[in-house]
């Protein structure tokens, strides 16, 4: 066997091919399964897709690096459901294009963070971290309070339904409409966002003021969406927990 | 390069390997053979690498994939690791879920055994508002006084924390300051006065007879409660303390009543169980029994 590399060595066609043999077949084992993902991750009933002003704060989230201190992901351990809440699920970032797992927690993890804190809490903090937790080393992010760009969200939400996200052609109608419908409850077209994105979706002025779309409106209202998606998480939980 | 005599065995005298055969200008290369210990790691690895695949969980195969020998499911283990866990503390923790709040107020030796457990939850789910030692932050009430906005028997606040306040549960307790101002209750000139009878009423030097404070016995004591002692159990706080919640200097108090205020307290009952809700809500009584009087 060492000869045979011995000789191959020497012949460079030989050697050619033997890398292209042995890189295929680590690759074909990477990606091979993800021929089957559609059926082996399988997306809950009642899964619904990002808005059109929660995937812009997702945006928000990947342009500030905020993946880099904080994970989107409970693992499979005691402790983290005991800390967090249910573990997550594979379909639950289905949909996301590309995921935020994160691999490190200087923050904690964010993948149950829905619901847990109110709007104001989340815009206090962000503007600056020090002013609601003395003693965190969290940077501030005081610029969010900026007007939106929504003229691309359209857009972007047209190639993520090419990938598979439900974004059917009313969401992709309407899609900047109902990003600022979302952050003015009284508008008109808040009864929109609910009936194409479903009841449990947050419509509130998330920044505090109705008036203006704000970067912040749409990080908040993404923060605050994390973790809501689906229940089936929790349902999981509840069945094993009599 | 000069003379390669590849063909040819050629040992180096000195450490007794072979060379390449090969001759730069005099010198010439060990082929020192591969170390027999990484050969025979990557011969183990690849062999446990099999081993796994047919005892785990490892390949899709249509709408499902090979479960592997040992039938080993994460989510099952880490959920079976989650019971353990919650077995190993429930001889303590039970009673918390399935006693009355009131009752379990009366046995120091469960708090005390509690108190950890108490301790963490505080600082994973209320330190973010209420600060690590419960003494808030602008916004966010503090937890150590005894001006309580809904009441700070121990069954009160547990259930102030299981539905919040104005929060999104169906349940919630509710509490606004009206926007007097920015909705035009009353005039410009009626809030300025009120506004300085209230930071005086912070000072205890109000006036009774000034214009400030007719106009608050007119619009605030229905809920502030007269002279603006407060009323229990309302939501709305009492302004006579010298602890505020968003503040008693005239500008933060202009604000408030300008634009009304309607502090949001999350519910927790999707989040926490009873029992945990339960250690908290005596946590958070213990707090104002230790330090509420030291504060004034
Ligand atoms: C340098 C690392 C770092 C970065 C970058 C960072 N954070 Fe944090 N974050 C922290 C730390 C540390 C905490 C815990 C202290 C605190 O609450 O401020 C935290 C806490 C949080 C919390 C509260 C979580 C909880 O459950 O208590 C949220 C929400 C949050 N961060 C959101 C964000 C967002 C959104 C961004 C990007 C705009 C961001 N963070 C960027 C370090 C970071
Ligand atoms: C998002 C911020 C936030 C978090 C997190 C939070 N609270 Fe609160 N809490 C508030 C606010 C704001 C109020 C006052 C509401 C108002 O202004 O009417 C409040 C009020 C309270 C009160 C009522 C006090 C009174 O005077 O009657 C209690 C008790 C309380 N919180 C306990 C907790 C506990 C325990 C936790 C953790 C499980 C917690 N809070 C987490 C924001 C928060
Ligand atoms: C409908 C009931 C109601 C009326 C009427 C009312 N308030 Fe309030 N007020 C509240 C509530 C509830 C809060 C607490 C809001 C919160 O915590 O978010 C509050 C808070 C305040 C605060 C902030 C206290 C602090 O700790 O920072 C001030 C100041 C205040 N009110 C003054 C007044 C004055 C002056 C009037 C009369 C002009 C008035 N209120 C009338 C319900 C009322």
């Amino acid at each position: 066997m060492l000869r045979l590399h011995y000789n191959l060595e020497k012949l460079s066609m030989g050697l050619v091919v033997g890398i292209i043999v042995a890189a295929s077949i680590g690759g074909a084992v990477e990606i091979a399964p993800l021929f089957t993902i559609d059926q082996t991750v399988e997306i809950p009933d009642d899964m619904r897709p990002l808005t059109p002003l929660e995937l812009a704060g997702r945006e928000v989230f990947i342009r500030e690096g905020c993946y880099a201190c904080h994970s989107q992901m409970v693992r499979h351990l005691a402790d983290e459901i005991d800390r967090y809440g249910p573990y997550s699920l594979a379909s639950e970032s289905a949909w996301d294009h590309p995921m935020l797992w994160g691999s490190k927690r200087t923050g904690p993890d964010l993948a149950r963070l829905g619901g847990k804190y109110s709007d104001a809490w989340h815009v206090a903090h962000l503007i600056d971290p020090r002013a609601v937790v003395p003693t965190s080393i969290m940077p501030a992010y005081p610029w969010l309070e900026r007007s939106l760009d929504a003229s691309d969200i359209g857009a972007q939400m047209g190639t993520l339904a090419r990938l598979g996200v439900p974004y059917d052609d009313a969401r992709l109608a309407n899609a900047a409409a109902d990003a600022l419908a979302q952050s003015s409850p009284d508008s008109d077209g808040a009864a929109g966002v609910a009936e194409r994105y479903g009841d449990n979706v947050a419509i509130r002025a998330f920044d505090g003021d109705p008036s203006r779309l704000t970067e912040m409106d749409a990080l908040v209202a993404y923060l605050q969406s994390l973790g809501t998606q689906t229940r089936l998480p929790y349902a999981i939980m509840s069945e094993e927990q009599p | 390069m000069t003379g390669s005599r590849p063909h040819e065995r050629d040992v180096d005298p000195v450490t007794g390997y072979e060379t390449t055969g090969h001759d730069w200008n005099g010198i010439r290369e060990l082929n020192t053979p591969f170390p027999r210990i990484v050969l025979w790691a990557l011969a183990l690895a690849f062999l446990y690498s099999v081993i796994a695949w047919i005892l785990l969980p490892a390949w899709p195969i249509g709408r499902d994939f090979t479960r592997g020998l040992l039938g080993l499911d994460q989510g099952e283990m880490a959920l079976a690791g989650y019971e353990k866990l919650e077995e190993a503390r429930s001889d303590w923790m039970a009673a918390f879920a399935d006693n009355p709040v009131a009752d379990l107020a009366a046995d120091p030796g469960l708090l005390a055994r509690a108190r950890p457990t108490a301790v963490r939850l505080f600082a994973d789910n209320c330190a973010a508002c209420h600060g690590t030692d419960g003494t808030g932050g602008p916004g966010f009430p503090n937890l150590t006084d005894r001006d309580w906005l809904w009441g700070g028997a121990p069954e009160t606040i547990a259930e102030t924390i299981r539905v919040g306040i104005n929060s999104t549960d169906p349940d919630t307790r509710f509490a606004q300051m009206p926007a007097f101002g920015r909705d035009g209750m009353l005039s410009r000139e009626d809030i300025v006065a009120v506004a300085k009878h209230v930071v005086a009423l912070g000072h205890g030097q109000a006036d009774p007879d000034s214009r400030g404070a007719a106009v608050f016995a007119e619009n605030c004591v229905a809920c502030h409660g007269e002279g603006g002692k407060g009323i229990p159990d309302n939501g709305a706080p009492t302004l006579i303390s010298g602890h505020w919640i968003y503040g008693g200097d005239i500008q933060t108090v202009m604000t408030t009543l300008w634009n009304g205020r309607q502090g949001e307290m999350p519910t927790w009952q999707d989040r926490l169980s009873t029992a945990e809700i339960n250690i908290l809500a005596l946590y958070v009584a213990s707090l104002s029994e230790n330090d509420g009087e030291r504060d004034r």
